[in-house]
């Protein structure tokens, strides 16, 4: 026996069977066997979600439930952001950084009560993520101990379905008698959906109006199923992990193991606005803190392709004199915009909006321009929506 | 979809269809069906040569690059142009309007070594 973890079987959510029979293709991921597409294809499921609704099983991504009086002081102390700021019922982007400041993972954070929080991490990083969090119940004499907080892996009991696209809350809405017009972006509420006790985020990955929904993994075919009804006047369709792909690389949303990683920080990433000194110590704030002052060394930059091709992840980003600057990390092309773009990592002095840069693909070199990110931005919406938090 | 039996088939999955004195070069529906939604199909220029078994040229499909295999050796006399702008007819007409080359074969060139038809059906069953 080896302990190398490619060898450890995969793992599969309670959806698995369905998926297969809706003609799935089951591929690995994070660990866990799951749908890249189905038979409608990427770019249907694509543009499915950017015109209507379509439904994703997220049932691999992991669950923490943190719980007990310390609660919110622990959370202070283990992630960058001010957790403070959440009424209940509201969510926050976040990120657990090691003491160099690098990101272990990136999270969202549901204050659920006053002592309950959810935290959704990353399905590869999920046992990395608990045991940092366990690691960090008795921390630097903050007077944090694991007698006032509970950490709870709440997967596999329970799963996650998220329902992305305009016409998501009125698919939604027809499952469930609680009125979810109200919800907000990056809010929670507890609702029936599908006649079953649910968790109903207003969260997404897409870029699009859309709604994350956690509830007992018992219920997962039937939840699915009144879902995929409610949405046929809509032309539902079920959505995989390919989609799920394009879609958050055109809202320029960060994925764990491109974008972010232990050796990126949030700065580089873009996303030091998460950051929060003034609320007081916490874990990798020094090394955040040198960062701010200093000045980051290198940006992550949006790309677009000036000629035809396709960039991904690893292909070198050059100057047009041919110089190498850096990597991109993710690559595609746009279904929405009909582009082809790209994300990636540069010095500072060059991530300059409008810059001519080159990236190679194989022994050829693409011309592309450094764009303004998001790739895609969807039209605002009529009714004014609750900000998301800072 | 059935494999067009006027077609010979490499392992890689590429057909090639003997039409005059020059042969048509794509790649199979079960390529298309595995590869997804192509999106960009990078071709040689025309003039260029290609060798049997030699990778000339590539399919982006969303997610992913996949090397082109030539089934002969020859020269480039015409690439299919309407892949620029519609890479998709890959997916929905793999055996026509989604051919991808033209090729005048080297002297000696010969399909003899490629599977007919039924050869490749039997050899879709090892690969599934």
């Amino acid at each position: 026996m080896t302990e190398n973890p490619g060898d450890q079987p995969l793992r599969r959510t309670p959806l698995f069977e369905t998926h297969v029979s809706l003609g799935g293709r089951m591929v690995p991921f994070g660990g866990w066997e799951m749908p890249v597409q189905y038979p409608a294809g990427v770019l249907a499921e694509h543009h499915a979600v950017r015109n209507g609704v379509g439904l994703f099983d997220i049932g691999h991504m992991g669950q923490v439930e943190v719980s007990g009086a310390g609660s919110l002081e622990y959370l202070q102390w283990l992630t960058p952001g001010d957790v403070s700021r959440l009424e209940d019922g509201q969510a926050q982007y976040s990120f657990l950084c090691a003491d160099d400041g690098g990101v272990i993972d990136d999270i969202i954070i549901y204050r659920i009560g006053p002592d309950q929080f959810l935290v959704i991490v990353n399905a590869s990083n999920t046992d990395v993520d608990f045991a940092w969090m366990r690691a960090h119940l008795v921390d630097g004499g903050r007077g944090v101990s694991q007698y006032l907080v509970n950490l709870t892996l709440l997967r596999p009991d329970r799963t996650l379905l998220a329902l992305q696209g305009p016409q998501s809350l009125e698919t939604l809405q027809r499952c469930s008698a609680t009125d979810l017009s109200g919800l907000g972006y990056y809010r929670v509420m507890s609702a029936m959906v599908a006649g079953v006790d649910a968790l109903v985020a207003r969260t997404g990955y897409t870029g699009e109006r859309g709604y994350e929904i956690a509830f007992d993994e018992c219920d997962a075919g039937a939840v699915w199923n009144t879902l995929l009804e409610a949405g046929a006047e809509f032309g539902i369709v079920p959505c995989g992990l390919g989609a799920r792909d394009t879609l958050r690389l055109e809202a320029s949303m960060p994925l764990y193991g491109h974008e972010l990683a232990r050796s990126v920080n949030p700065y580089e990433a873009g996303l030091s606005r998460v950051i929060r000194f003034e609320k007081g110590p916490f874990v990798g704030a020094k090394a955040l803190q040198a960062v701010q002052s200093s000045g980051r060394v290198r940006a992550l930059i949006g790309l677009e392709l000036t000629v035809p091709g396709i960039a991904r992840m690893g292909h070198q980003i050059l100057l047009p004199s041919g110089e190498v600057i850096g990597e991109a990390t993710s690559g595609g092309p746009s279904p929405t915009l009909r582009k082809s773009i790209a994300m990636g990592f540069v010095p500072v002095a060059q991530a300059i909006e409008g810059a001519h840069l080159c990236v190679e693909v194989r022994g050829r070199r693409l011309d592309a321009r450094v764009v303004a990110m998001p790739f895609y931005k969807r039209a605002p919406a009529k009714r004014r929506e609750a900000s998301p938090p800072g | 979809m059935s494999n067009p039996t006027d077609c010979r088939y490499t392992r890689e999955h590429e057909w090639v269809r003997k039409d005059g004195d020059t042969y048509v070069v794509g790649i199979t529906h079960y390529a298309q069906d595995s590869l997804g939604d192509v999106v960009f199909v990078e071709l040689p220029e025309v003039g260029a040569s290609i060798s049997e078994g030699a990778s000339f040229g590539v399919v982006e499909s969303v997610k992913a690059a996949s090397d082109l295999y030539a089934p002969l050796s020859g020269e480039i006399v015409e690439v299919n142009e309407r892949l620029r702008d519609e890479p998709d007819l890959v997916n929905h007409h793999p055996y026509d309007a989604g051919w991808m080359l033209r090729v005048r074969g080297s002297a000696g060139a010969s399909l003899d070594g490629l599977m007919d038809a039924d050869a490749y059906a039997v050899y879709l069953e090892t690969v599934h």
